[in-house]
């Protein structure tokens, strides 16, 4: 129990959640309204895209690769799913229309799976390419002019509240139902990653290919596996902020993706993959979405944002690296002292 | 394994290779680095195919290359690295092997926790089992390798190189837990280059040099002075090369008690202008440990280093590199070489301070330089402007040291500066060093090969555990008295 204590207190999960709570406390001092229901179920509901978008890329970075093409999947989906249903008139339920928009990002997610798992090309160079190559097939071909009027099942959809609290002045706050859909997401990934070989097969290869190689792993056939979740989920996060937002526009979500990879990374992922875990990950996700709506709540001008996430990121990946460099040359110090004065006594 | 052939290209890697392994015999392969053991070792896990020749394991033949299924078959490498998964925990470790094996789809928790916890209990050592591997000791994690193999239901266990990272004691807790696995059966096969381990643990050894096994027995045949020299005797006949005396004067370099923990100790060493020496002693001895710190790339722990008669500490390379000392490092592809970088830059790239003008680099001078090095050094080569990998083994150490002899040093230390390479251009590379003798150049050569200690050298050094346990004249001492000294280690 103290060893899992003392993990913890070192691990970059431990010292995220510790700096979320004593952020949040030092911003209910400041100023009470943190803690109301609105502003709490603002803060979940800000938290939905980037939360679902962050799954994603954790399994990516947990296999040792890094994503940075999610948000172009994700914005293609969403626009190229609401133009489908526009232009075609058909009235599908909502899960039909999610399925649809997966199902966009799984083909794309297959294309960056392709070209990682079976040509072998480095994940960055990759992804950094196909973020380019999928907004611009989605500009190009798809279209530009946004919807500012969506699918009425969208609407109605988005009008469904899962929690709804009646204030005292009359008004009413929504958690919308999408919320459902990040819990999801994250149940059945956080089931995939420590539940089934697949799973335990991602660890595995951010721990080491060549070991995975060595003990009979298809590590292409992993990969090709790997992209093709993220994508789907990405896809599944690009319809989600559709009905959030009740418009369809092309040009959202791209230029978010290194907000959600710094989610990612500051929720105890690690970029050199074989580390991270999805409730780290919500972790991540929830920090960064306390300092990005609610500093501006105490009276902290907007530009201390970024300020702000660059220093944990430097403290929450920083200081887990410090006290394992520190353990290390002391297991160094152990195994090389002990011998030595053994033989000498013995001498 | 009858009559194993292969080839890489031109090079012939092994040649009419027999290999064989009885139940619950622990066997040695022995020889050198780039005697070809390796490939051997690829070849029987099938991650590689033999050009020629039959592989039978268990009776059944293997054909081509198909890892997974010599798994199957209960066969497991254990590499020097271990291959483990430093993110994860023991259990996993130990069970991963097996679950991909049986090709499970859901993680089978509780079973997955006791078969570890049983197989760990069989080979009688006790781990905390939700540890991550990396941060255990190296002895712990060899541990985990092992019985990551045993889980699986390996037969037969191959350890590559398995002692070099451990202390002497996890040395003979894993020697008693080899002895014990051999009652049940297991079989297995130790790569080395341990004289020591040989007679300790094995039953019976191959000797592999240059590709075609050199001696094969049992292990009670051989004395550890014919094994080094079966395992080190290549190019027996090989010359001592005619040479100038020397006035030697002050000592260049001198170390007097330099001691590294771990690693040597009480090193007392002092290195002329115009001198060529030689530390001959095997992997492990602390060889290269000693010529790293030589080259301000580890500290000592004790003991003292004087250069050109001053006292010095180096704090980095760069410290060494400023009083002269130049280091051609053993694994020249990883360590020594920019491989897709122009032979022209490789050559320049340390002493590009001498095409310095005004700050700028005078790209045309280096040019010049790097082709009147490589004439000089008779590097055979269609442009300079091409990468360093086309060129052949020889070639690609003839510009490492083209490199470094563009900074004129005073001296200059090679490890193991012929290995990988052919008969001929050894030749040449030996007579260079004769060569930067005569101009007033210390050599310090550190290797483990006998006949090339014997062909330059001015003076020997024998290293064992970590000490220097005799000095050698080297026109006066025979292979036979070098190897009887470098085996000491084993009594």
């Amino acid at each position: 129990m103290r060893r899992t204590l003392s993990r913890l207190a070192a691990s970059p999960q431990g010292i995220m959640l510790a700096t979320g709570i004593v952020l949040a406390i030092a911003f209910s001092i400041i100023n009470p309204v943190f803690l109301s229901a609105p502003n709490l179920v603002d803060l979940l509901r800000n938290s939905i895209v980037t939360g679902i978008f962050a799954i994603g890329v954790l399994i990516v970075l947990a296999s040792g690769g890094i994503d940075v093409s999610f948000t172009a999947i994700g914005a293609f989906s969403l626009y190229a799913t609401t133009k489908l249903l526009i232009v075609s008139g058909i009235h599908p339920p909502m899960v039909a229309i999610f399925a649809i928009g997966i199902a966009i990002g799984v083909a794309l997610g297959l294309v960056n799976g392709l070209l990682i798992g079976l040509l072998g090309l480095p994940t960055l160079i990759v992804t950094l390419a196909t973020l380019s190559l999928f907004r611009g097939a989605l500009l190009t071909f798809v279209g530009t002019l946004y919807y500012g009027t969506i699918p009425a099942e969208m609407v109605a959809y988005s009008r469904q509240p899962l929690l709804a609290f009646h204030l005292a002045s009359g008004r009413i706050v929504q958690l919308p139902m999408a919320f459902l859909n990040l819990v999801l997401v994250a149940t059945l990934v956080a089931l995939i990653l420590s539940g089934t070989m697949f799973g335990r097969k991602i660890y595995a290869l951010g721990g080491s290919e060549e070991a995975a190689e060595r003990i009979g792993i298809n590590v292409r056939r992993v990969k090709l596996a790997i992209f093709m979740l993220a994508g789907g989920i990405a896809g599944l996060a690009g319809v989600t902020h559709v009905t959030l937002m009740r418009i369809a526009n092309p040009f959202d979500l791209v230029g978010s993706e290194l907000n959600v990879i710094a989610a990612v990374v500051l929720g105890g992922a690690r970029i050199t993959g074989g580390h991270g875990t999805v409730s780290g990950t919500i972790i991540g996700v929830l920090v960064i979405t306390i300092i990005n709506s609610s500093l501006l709540l105490i009276g902290v001008p907007t530009y201390w944002q970024r300020l702000v996430v660059g220093a944990l990121i430097l403290l929450g990946t920083g200081l887990p690296i410090a006290i394992e460099r520190y353990n290390l040359h002391r297991a160094r110090l152990r195994a090389v002292i002990a011998p030595v004065t053994a033989l000498e006594a013995s001498a | 394994m009858r009559g194993i052939h292969k080839s890489y290209g031109p090079a012939r890697v092994l040649q009419d290779v027999d290999f064989e392994l009885g139940s619950g015999e622990v066997r040695c392969l022995a020889g050198e680095n780039g005697s070809g053991k390796s490939t051997l070792i690829k070849i029987l896990s099938g991650v590689v195919a033999a050009n020629a020749g039959t592989v039978r394991l268990f009776g059944q033949p293997v054909a081509g290359t198909d890892p997974a299924a010599v798994i199957a078959a209960g066969l497991s490498v254990i590499y020097q690295d271990f291959s483990l998964f430093p993110n994860l925990t023991v259990v996993e470790n130990v069970t991963f092997l097996r679950a991909t094996a049986h090709r499970h789809r859901l993680v089978h928790r509780g079973e997955r926790r006791r078969l570890a916890a049983a197989t760990l209990e069989r080979m009688g050592v006790s781990l905390d089992l939700d540890e991550p591997v990396e941060t255990l000791p190296v002895a712990a994690k060899q541990l985990v390798a092992i019985a990551r193999a045993l889980a699986n239901d390996a037969r037969i266990v191959v350890m590559d190189e398995p002692t070099t990272a451990l202390t002497r004691h996890e040395v003979d807790n894993l020697l008693r837990l080899v002895a014990g696995l051999k009652r049940e059966g297991v079989s297995f096969i130790f790569v080395s280059h341990k004289i020591e381990e040989v007679f300790t643990v094995c039953d019976t050894v191959t000797v592999i040099r240059d590709g075609r096994v050199a001696a094969a027995g049992s292990a009670s045949d051989f004395t550890p002075a014919a094994l080094v020299t079966a395992m080190t005797g290549r190019d027996v006949s090989s010359q001592r090369l005619a040479r100038d005396e020397t006035a030697v004067g002050e000592p260049f370099l001198s170390a007097r008690g330099l001691t590294r923990i771990g690693e040597y100790r009480d090193v007392d060493l002092d290195l002329h202008a115009g001198e060529i020496v030689s530390i001959v002693g095997l992997l492990g001895s602390g060889r290269t440990e000693l010529a790293l710190t030589l080259f301000g790339e580890t500290r000592p722990d004790g003991g003292t280093l004087r250069v050109a008669g001053q006292p010095r500490s180096f704090g980095s390379v760069r410290d060494a590199m400023a009083a002269g000392i130049a280091y051609v490092p053993e694994d020249r592809l990883s360590e020594g070489l920019f491989l897709d970088q122009p032979i022209r830059d490789n050559i320049t790239v340390s002493s590009l301070d001498r095409d310095t003008r005004g700050g700028w680099l005078d790209v045309a001078a280096g040019a010049r330089r790097a082709k009147a090095a490589v004439e000089r050094l008779r590097i055979r080569l269609q442009n300079v402007a091409a990468p360093v990998v086309q060129l052949s083994g020889g070639n690609q150490q003839r510009v490492v040291l083209a490199r470094w002899m563009e900074r004129n040093p005073k001296l200059i230390i090679l490890n193991s500066p012929t290995v990988g390479v052919d008969v001929g251009s050894k030749r040449d590379i030996h007579e260079l060093l004769v060569g930067l003798r005569a101009n007033g150049t210390a050599v310090l050569v550190v290797t483990d090969d006998i006949g090339e200690a014997l062909a330059i050298s001015d003076r020997i050094l024998v290293m064992a555990g970590g000490r220097i346990t005799a000095t050698l004249a080297g026109d006066r001492a025979t292979e036979h008295e070098i190897a009887a000294e470098v085996a000491k280690e084993a009594a």
